[in-house]
């Protein structure tokens, strides 16, 4: 943790850098508009000063976006009108709020996909006809572009009477479980033959194999699934918060920044959904090191 | 229990036994006409170079393989009634332990699977630790061990539930021969206060000469047993008996039965 600490601060310096420079050209032009239409000559220095504090410039500058992301924050729940502190609820206005819708449903479908992801794997791995009949499907099902698929899915939930939080979850699901049933089948039969046989010369069950040697073997896989699984379930929520119109959610938050060219709050919007799916990543990380530690395997 | 010869109820008895694997390349006779005879108590080795189905053979026994033909009883029942009633210990080549089961953990697996209580199950892991020199290691986890430490772990965990036949294949092939000595001393001690019968596949002249109280040279292509050598040696061994005329004596009649089985190659 400690050695990487520089070279990751020194990649972030980096970037931040090269933003900043962008920032120059990308508004420029905006900038010397104007300065036309006032009739006054702008200085290299005045020029970059305005390039890096437009209202609505066309890349936002990093600091813009930090306080951007800062005030829809803490600041809007703290002291806005409509904020947590003023009200007992959080603020329609707030990333904390929008942030939470997309991560309920996240969550929610995240579980179904795992879960989903898991029961098909143990089925692949235990039952010829599905071994050979699935697979195809669970790749054919990821061919299909989401963006193309999640709006049917919208709408046909909506004529049978569910909405809000269901119908995002199960286009999360739909996108989290793919690497945790390709996973998991790797998992499940990573043991050799010769494990297979030991358990053999037992006289174990199928379900004794399963709970005693596969299920095991299968858990550093897991946890790789679920950390591609849950970034695939975050990218699956916002993609569905986008056809609906939705009025809430991070992907509610890019789609009304771009119809009205908000780009710091498209930004903002952004590096909430990219804080969020790094957390969570995190927490994954966290659980395996635990689950992983415990079991005896995390040299 | 006090003389080589098969007693009167034999553990192992294959009659005409064949084995045929069906190959892309046409058949290969694993094994062909095999007839022996094990009795309890003894200590058998199979020695033969690579091919000569000498591991093919312990497998059938343990019902890792069907027979092509031929027949085969273990304890007096086929292979498959054996392996329910559990009658045999497996240690394979490397020792396969559960990476995320303690020692003890890993002695209590087949213990867990046949239904043994918590208690019998904490007071035979303790006693098979303590037969192969393993007691304080219960709590360490296999990576921390040595590999001959951990082949022992896994002969305990094949020792664990009385079953009065081991099969072992080819257990120290993968260890140094400092090692592998001081295994095979303790696996003879072990073989004593057990009284078991066991069946050890190995490729080293002097390992079946120095354990066996019979050895069965085998050849490949076909894979067949072409000599069985009742061992004059006392069932008392300490290590230097392999330097005795008796010992260089039966070493030489394996080396020879060896180089006539292989004849053309």
């Amino acid at each position: 943790m400690r050695q990487s600490f520089f070279p990751v601060l020194t990649v972030v310096a980096v970037i931040v850098a090269l933003w900043y420079a962008a920032c120059v050209p990308m508004n420029g032009q905006w900038a010397r508009d104007q300065a036309q239409r006032a009739g006054v000559e702008l200085s290299f220095g005045e020029l970059v000063a305005d390039t890096l504090s437009q209202q609505r410039p066309r890349l936002p500058a990093p600091h813009q976006v930090a306080v951007e992301l800062w005030n829809s924050t803490i600041v809007e729940e703290a002291t806005g009108r409509r904020g947590l502190w003023n009200t007992g609820s959080l603020s329609n206005r707030s990333l904390i709020y929008h942030g939470w819708i997309t991560l309920s449903a996240t969550l929610l479908g995240f579980a179904i996909g795992t879960g989903l992801g898991i029961v098909l794997a143990i089925g692949i791995v235990h039952n010829r006809a599905m071994d050979q009949s699935v697979m195809p499907w669970a790749i054919a099902s990821q061919t299909i572009p989401i963006l193309a698929i999640a709006p049917m899915i919208i709408v046909v939930m909506n004529a049978i009477g569910i909405t809000g939080l269901i119908p995002k979850a199960i286009i999360s699901a739909y996108l989290s479980f793919f690497p945790v049933v390709v996973g998991m089948v790797k998992g499940l039969r990573a043991p050799d033959g010769m494990q297979l046989d030991l358990l053999k010369t037992y006289n174990a069950t199928r379900a004794e194999t399963f709970a005693k040697l596969r299920w095991p073997s299968s858990m550093p896989y897991l946890f790789a699934s679920l950390k591609v699984g849950i970034a695939a379930a975050i990218v699956g929520a916002i993609v569905a918060e986008l056809p609906t119109g939705a009025v809430a959610g991070l992907g509610a938050r890019l789609l009304s920044g771009s119809y009205y060219g908000q780009t710091i709050q498209i930004w903002s919007a952004l590096f909430a959904a990219a804080i969020l799916a790094a957390s969570l990543v995190a927490l994954i990380g966290l659980a395996q090191r635990i689950t992983l530690g415990r079991m005896g395997m995390d040299r | 229990m006090k003389d080589t010869q098969p007693s009167s109820a034999p553990v192992i008895e294959a009659r005409d036994l064949n084995l045929t694997f069906e190959t892309a390349d046409g058949p290969i006779h694993a094994l062909r006409d095999v007839n022996l005879t094990v009795g309890r108590g003894d200590f058998v080795s199979f020695i033969g170079p690579s091919g000569c189905g000498k591991t093919t053979f312990l497998r059938v026994i343990a019902d890792l393989e069907q027979p092509s033909s031929g027949e085969i009883e273990v304890n007096g029942m086929t292979p498959d009634a054996a392996r329910r009633a559990r009658a045999y210990g497996y240690v394979f080549q490397a020792a396969g332990l559960y990476p995320w089961r303690t020692i003890a953990g890993n002695v209590k697996l087949p213990l867990e699977i046949m239904g043994y209580s918590r208690a019998e199950q904490e007071k035979r892991v303790a006693q098979v630790l303590e037969l192969v020199e393993l007691s304080g290691f219960e709590k360490k986890f296999p990576w921390q061990l040595s590999g001959g430490m951990q082949q022992r772990a896994s002969i305990a965990r094949a020792l664990a539930f009385d079953a009065e036949l081991l099969l072992m294949d080819e257990p120290f092939g993968a260890l140094d021969e400092i090692v592998r000595d001081r295994l095979n001393e303790e696996l003879l001690r072990l073989w004593a206060r057990t009284q078991k019968t066991i069946c050890f596949v190995t490729h080293s002249i002097p390992e079946a000469v120095y354990l066996s109280t019979r050895i069965v040279v085998m050849s490949p292509r076909p894979g067949r047993i072409t000599d069985v050598i009742e061992s004059p040696l006392p069932r008392e061994r300490p290590l230097d008996i392999r330097d005795t005329p008796e010992f260089i004596e039966v070493a030489h009649r394996v080396r020879e039965g060896l180089r006539e089985g292989h004849g053309d190659d």
